[in-house]
């Protein structure tokens, strides 16, 4: 009786063993109805207004829509690989430690099967580790730090935000193109991995791409969500520099602008904000004109009124009609990092003949270009595992007949054009004069 | 002459909103001998209902004046409402417990009064610039400098004045002295210290509604933002002595001026100059530079 029972669990665990093989080897397993997904995004703390709660609508709009078959053409078939996606939402506020601890609880109490979102590069840097640790694949939405594909390769990581490197040199290329007399320049950048990048690069892109111009020895790094910037405002005033550049998101680049806007800081610098137009809609008029903004991409007040994508149209109509408000950056970050787990998947299940392996997705997703909401994707970078796109940048002009914010003097640069080639590090490329960079 | 200028104005405008956020706490300390983390959230709901009010009274087209009755009038209400409920239904029955615990119990409000900004205002913040706007600028050592931070200052110091008079110069001043020095002898000789402790810990919610409610004109009033306040005022509370009005005062104005120092001359600095003047009074005089005498029990 004991020999039988024990001939059956061999028999058991071989049965089992086979199948996880075959997994393994790259065949298709065994059809889902339903994947769950982890979408992390801040919703709750400073972030959560202007970042957090966008980006998770951006999600849950594209989610449902690629649930229900309703997003626009070629993406229009239903679900993902044919499954239904549960969405498993969940706040990024509280610090790296919580969130470390909520990823393993997502992975291994949920059982989730893929992880989208992530808002802080702060975010990104921690949970990179965990996700390669459990062997989870993950799809960062928004966070900007080059560090993460960098300083290490990852097996399970994916990016579908360009990083600080694109954003930071395409603010370097339209000053040096709009403004070519502004050649001095400070900044105020928060203190961490986001902030340090943003300030090195567009510094390291300045001096590349206009010799002449001069960096002030005391740019800013206040503390992230510091709310309060008297003395800060004050020192940039009293720098000689014409220009202050700045990566502040969040409530911090609110609390700036407003007590800057009162201090006349405006009227006598030219300002550059990197990620500030979710401050836009959030000020109303109250946000200066001539202010240069960037929205990391192609997305939001730069291209709301463009109505000549498809995927674009779909995306703003749909939002504005859900949520009663246009999307922001995060909401397309987050709808883009969606759509690319969709297009994955549904190619990995075509290539596999079934419902695909996580491993199948992942090749499907290493190098993979894709329209999305915001323009063309490449995941060209990390060994295929970090998106560029174009990167916009205009100056901010409130639209009075229309009663809203508005920008004008639009200018987008390509991927190719404000990042380097695979394998050479940003620092490099920019040092080295940024060959072969095609800025058309 | 003008960077020292600027510096000193600087200083001076951080200390004043420092002061008025943590004096609160110390005065519930020097009292209660409670460590009230809840400060935060008082700061926080006092940030929230001005913002909300004067959001409200902008887009009804009352007058930008009427936003400096609408913070009065939230610091007020918040430190009454939130004041009485905290102390008469929770603190009142921990009075005898270990001051570890009573801490750990503020800290518990503190986490519900923040979950309860959010389920009453949501996670969008509320921009209340109509007061910041109407006070307009003015030139000062060569740079423009908004009125409301200088007008900080000035209520900084009516706060100071009015604690500095309202304990040395009144009859329940003199009471309440009379319980941070005993409690129990104060109640042996018939002092009704269970209403002292209700209206000292109103009056440092109060005074903590009203840090928030003064200074959301200026920032993005958004969930979360209670927290870093807490631990500023623990830093100026520390290095002032826990429990002195004026240690508060010099320890508000010491930080302030050393973070203005840094962030002018050594940005890098700015993160950890303020507890850096901590560390280095600390290791100076453990108990702060202005602990008040404790009276010695036999």
């Amino acid at each position: 009786m004991t020999h039988k029972l024990a001939t059956k669990a061999l028999r058991g665990a071989a049965l089992g063993g086979a199948i996880a093989a075959a997994a393994l080897a790259g065949g298709a397993v065994q059809a889902k109805d339903t994947i769950k997904v982890g979408v992390v995004a801040f919703l709750t703390g400073p972030a959560a207004g202007p970042f957090g709660v966008p980006g998770k609508n951006g999600a849950e709009l594209v989610i449902e829509a690629a649930n229900a078959g309703t997003l626009p053409a070629p993406y229009n078939s239903k679900g993902f690989a044919g499954a239904m996606l549960d969405p498993i939402y969940t706040d990024e506020a509280g610090g790296n430690a919580k969130q470390v601890a909520e990823y393993r609880n997502l992975v291994q109490k949920q059982n989730v099967d893929a992880l989208v979102g992530y808002i802080s590069s702060g975010s990104c840097m921690a949970m990179a580790p965990v996700a390669e640790e459990l062997k989870k694949l993950t799809v960062m939405a928004t966070c900007g730090t080059p560090r993460l594909f960098e300083e290490k390769a990852r097996d399970y990581v994916f990016r579908t935000q360009g990083n600080a490197v694109g954003d930071s040199i395409a603010a370097a290329r339209y000053m040096v193109e709009k403004m070519p007399d502004k050649l001095t320049y400070t900044g105020i950048n928060q203190n961490y991995a986001w902030g340090q990048d943003s300030w090195k690069f567009f510094d390291l892109a300045m001096q590349r791409l206009n010799p002449k111009s001069k960096a002030s020895s005391k740019p800013q790094f206040p503390k992230i969500f510091a709310g309060q910037y008297g003395a800060e405002i004050s020192t940039l005033a009293l720098d000689p520099s014409e220009v202050v550049h700045s990566s502040f998101w969040d409530g911090d680049i609110e609390a700036f602008v407003l007590q800057a806007l009162v201090r006349g800081f405006f009227q006598q610098k030219t300002f550059v904000s990197v990620v500030g137009a979710s401050a836009i809609d959030s000020l109303g008029k109250k946000f200066p004109d001539g202010v240069v903004i960037g929205t990391r991409g192609e997305y939001g007040l730069l291209n709301r009124y463009d109505r000549s994508r498809d995927l674009n149209n779909w995306f703003v109509d749909e939002y504005k009609k859900r949520y009663g408000a246009y999307p922001l950056g995060p909401s397309y970050q987050y709808g883009k990092a969606v759509l690319f787990l969709k297009i994955a998947m549904d190619k990995a299940a075509k290539m596999a003949g079934g419902f695909p392996t996580q491993q199948q997705v992942i090749d499907a997703m290493k190098g993979m270009e894709f329209e999305s909401f915001g323009g063309k994707v490449t995941m060209s970078l990390g060994n295929g595992h970090q998106a560029v796109h174009p990167v916009g940048y205009g100056i901010t002009k409130f639209d009075k007949e229309k009663g809203e914010p508005g920008v004008v003097d639009v200018k987008y640069y390509s991927g190719d054009c404000i990042n380097p080639p695979e394998g050479v590090l940003a620092a490099d490329w920019l040092a080295d004069g940024m060959p072969g960079a095609k800025c058309g | 002459m003008q960077l020292a200028m600027t510096i000193l104005l600087d200083g001076l405008s951080f200390a004043s909103y420092l002061f008025i956020v943590s004096v609160g706490l110390t005065i519930v300390f020097g009292v209660m001998k409670i460590l009230n983390v809840a400060h935060g959230g008082f700061y926080a709901w006092g940030a929230y209902c001005a913002a909300f009010s004067i959001t409200l009274a902008g887009d009804n087209d009352y007058p930008d004046w009427v936003g400096f009755f609408l913070i009065a009038g939230s610091a007020m209400v918040v430190g009454l409402v939130l004041g009485v409920i905290i102390e008469r239904l929770i603190l009142r029955r921990m009075y005898e417990q270990d001051e570890v615990l009573i801490a750990l119990a503020t800290f518990g409000i503190f986490l519900v009064l923040e979950d309860l900004i959010i389920l009453t205002f949501g996670v969008n913040p509320f921009f209340a610039y109509q007061p910041m706007a109407a006070m307009g600028n003015v030139m000062m050592a060569g740079i423009i400098r908004d009125v409301y931070s200088i007008s900080l200052f000035a209520l900084a110091i009516v706060v100071a004045f009015g604690c500095w008079w309202g304990l040395t110069r009144t009859k329940w001043g003199k009471l309440i002295s009379m319980v941070i020095y005993d409690r129990e002898i104060s109640m042996a000789m018939g002092l009704n210290v269970s209403a002292i402790y209700l209206v000292i810990f109103v009056i440092g919610a109060t005074l903590g509604a009203l840090g928030g409610a003064y200074v959301s004109p200026t920032i993005s009033v958004a969930p979360g933002f209670g927290i870093d306040v807490i631990v500023l005022s623990f830093a100026v509370v520390v290095i002032g002595g826990m429990g002195s009005i004026p240690g508060a005062i010099i320890g508000a104005f010491m930080v302030g001026l050393f973070r203005a120092i840094a962030v002018h001359l050594m940005p890098e600095l700015e993160l950890f100059v303020v507890f850096a003047v901590m560390a280095v009074v600390l290791i100076v005089r453990p108990e702060g530079l202005f602990a008040p005498a404790k009276a010695r029990t036999i």
